[in-house]
């Protein structure tokens, strides 16, 4: 759809990230709130977002969530808790805290659990966030998808503390995991274990995914070249979470060949079908364009701005 | 009743936390200190801890973590300890506090309140003393006011608690001790409304937060000379009251801008060109504007006094508009 041109601008995709969203959302409760960066489809589907209001939202049509004014990069699903969708690499980390810091105010039970990337650790909101995070005891699950490329730079050349990110959190007194995240049976029981913790002790965790980008950083880059070889990106793949859990539920014969099948081509015709609705749905009227700048009943007293310009 | 404008900031964040639970105030030495410039004189006393959050100095992660609060339901005051350090988290003020309805369709919204002093004090040099609210008045998404009395501060700052969008609401250390007549009890003043602070008919002066005191001043001045001013206060910068400001400018046919900040690209300019648009043909000669010199602000004395507006500069102004020596 991308390369048709139906999807624009920039699009960064999950796959060979996969097992850490679906392992990780499937571990919360429908009421804990979920924030992501710019490569957020998969925690967006894995939340449970309507496929067809996805794609219809990468396609900039008014049937998208956002109405198409979001995009690829800031898919959000207030109705689902999926607080999206944020482009600033670590600006989004401020805002789950400040959700976990409502959730202590109000005294509620709700966990935040909020995705980033290794590529963010270094960043001062991350830190800023990490402290306060601690300091106020919020019940936020930071999940850190460590991929391992930030863009084309390596961890190591990234994050003085490579070899363990999570003693960045460490550092502020925050208990901290590691987990296989091309394993998304592990990854699930890890954010279990993880978010009972918060939610049963009111204070933040850190947990590391160790996974792997298979394609270039967003669709407008090549998969491998001068920053990483294709021979390291071809020794990945042999860990396509996917496979993993294919060949492991054959293994343990708790699915054989024509069940796997079927999941595919149910996800095929889900595919299918979100193309179709987001083909067949009107872009939204230019008459809309600034509606949602301020609160609506706002509208009258912003608009008249003014000068030639009307 | 006679206050301070600090002490109507004070009565007015007050009766709003008492009205409403979701209100709750974060910042630096808001609490224990009760505020740098005793805003929060009280509060820690009557609303307790939960409510009232001392925060370390961190800019960007406590007005993020605001900006989380809010879209969570929570109605956060930030409180910049100056509005030099809002730089600090203009990230997320600018990609999120502003943004994030838009972005999301209308499924989001952000009601925020970042307040605290901006514009220069006395001496403090260029790191603390500079007036930025172009800079917040630039975005979409965002509101600004910039009270500059007791009575507007009172009521501009309820409005802006109420408001379901973010609003930067800009004091001034030097009005913080400044006195006058504020209304009884619980009223409000809507976000987006001028006010004639002076009748006149000769010139219209537009000015805005500590500058509107240096264009009364310098209309009492004019005053004696004959030159009756009509002195107008839009109050909020951003939406604009331009139907207000206009309709002073259509009836006086000239009209000066006072404004502290740097003159290029400051709100002033946009100032006129939307009155241009609007009563060009009424104007009897081009707008002048009265601004701060193009320089950070300097230490010394008498350097800062020649960078800040003054009443000299104001009448002066006037007196280029209506062709007088």
């Amino acid at each position: 759809m991308y390369a048709l041109g139906k999807i624009g601008g920039f699009c960064h995709l999950y796959i060979g990230e996969e097992a850490v969203a679906v392992g990780a959302v499937d571990a919360l409760q429908p009421e804990d709130y979920v924030f992501s960066a710019y490569r957020d489809h998969g925690h967006c589907l894995a939340r449970g977002s309507d496929p067809k209001r996805v794609m219809a939202e990468l396609f900039g049509r008014a049937t998208g969530l956002c109405k198409g004014k979001g995009g690829s990069m800031h898919l959000i699903d207030a109705e689902r808790r999926f607080m999206g969708g944020y482009a600033i690499v670590g600006g989004h980390l401020p805002l789950a805290a400040g959700v976990a810091f409502a959730v202590q105010y109000r005294g509620g039970n709700e966990v935040v659990l909020c995705f980033l990337g290794e590529g963010a650790v270094p960043s001062g909101a991350c830190h800023e966030t990490l402290n306060l995070a601690a300091l106020w005891r919020l019940p936020v699950l930071f999940v850190c998808e460590n991929n391992r490329y930030g863009m084309g730079t390596p961890v190591e050349r990234a994050v003085a503390l490579y070899t363990d990110v999570s003693q960045n959190a460490a550092a502020y007194g925050i208990e901290s995991g590691r987990v296989d995240g091309m394993d998304v049976l592990a990854v699930r029981q890890a954010v279990s274990k993880a978010a009972d913790l918060v939610r049963g002790s009111r204070r933040p965790y850190f947990l590391e995914a160790r996974t792997y980008r298979f394609l270039g950083h967003s669709m407008a880059d090549p998969s491998h070249g001068h920053y990483r070889s294709k021979s390291e990106v071809d020794e990945a793949k042999k860990r396509d979470p996917l496979h993993l859990l294919k060949a492991r539920l054959l293994a343990e014969r708790q699915a054989v060949e024509a069940d796997l099948k079927a999941i595919e081509q149910e996800a095929a015709r889900a595919v299918q079908e979100a193309v179709e609705f987001a083909e067949a749905s009107p872009a939204l009227a230019e008459s809309a364009l600034e509606d949602d700048v301020y609160t609506r009943e706002e509208g009258a007293s912003w608009r008249d701005r003014g000068g030639r310009v009307q | 009743m006679r206050l301070t404008y600090r002490e109507a900031l004070n009565q007015s964040l007050r009766e709003e936390m008492r009205r409403d639970d979701r209100v709750f105030l974060i910042g630096e030495d808001v609490a224990y200190y009760q505020g740098a410039f005793k805003v929060s004189k009280g509060f820690l006393e009557e609303f307790g801890s939960r409510r009232i959050v001392d925060t370390p100095i961190t800019e960007l992660g406590f007005t993020g973590l605001a900006v989380g609060a809010a879209m969570a339901g929570l109605r956060p005051v930030v409180e910049v300890m100056t509005f030099n350090f809002a730089i600090l988290a203009l990230d997320q003020i600018v990609n999120n506090a502003a943004k994030i309805r838009y972005m999301s369709g209308g499924q989001l919204s952000v009601p925020l309140v970042i307040r605290g002093p901006g514009s220069a004090a006395h001496q403090l040099a260029a790191q603390h003393s500079q007036s930025l609210e172009a800079w917040f008045c630039h975005m979409p998404g965002l509101k600004a006011a910039g009270p500059a009395t007791p009575h507007d501060a009172k009521g501009l700052l309820k409005s802006a608690v109420r408001d379901e969008n973010p609003v930067i609401f800009i004091e001034a250390q030097l009005l913080y001790p400044t006195q006058g007549e504020v209304g009884e009890g619980d009223y409000t003043i809507p976000l987006g409304a001028a006010e004639v602070k002076r009748t006149g008919s000769d010139v219209t002066l537009i000015a805005y937060s500590k500058m509107l005191l240096v264009a009364l001043e310098a209309a009492e001045a004019l005053a004696r000379e004959g030159i009756q001013a009509e002195v107008v206060d839009p109050r909020t910068l951003r939406p604009l009251d331009l139907p207000t400001l206009a309709a002073s400018a259509k009836k006086t046919g000239k009209v000066v801008i006072v404004e502290e900040g740097w003159p290029f690209a400051g709100l002033g300019a946009q100032i006129a060109e939307s009155l241009y648009g609007r009563v060009f043909d009424y104007l009897d000669g081009p707008i002048v504007r009265v601004t701060g010199r193009d320089v950070p602000m300097p230490y010394a004395r008498n350097l800062e006094d020649a960078a800040i507006p003054d009443v000299e500069r104001v009448v002066a102004a006037v007196r280029q508009v209506l062709y007088r020596k």
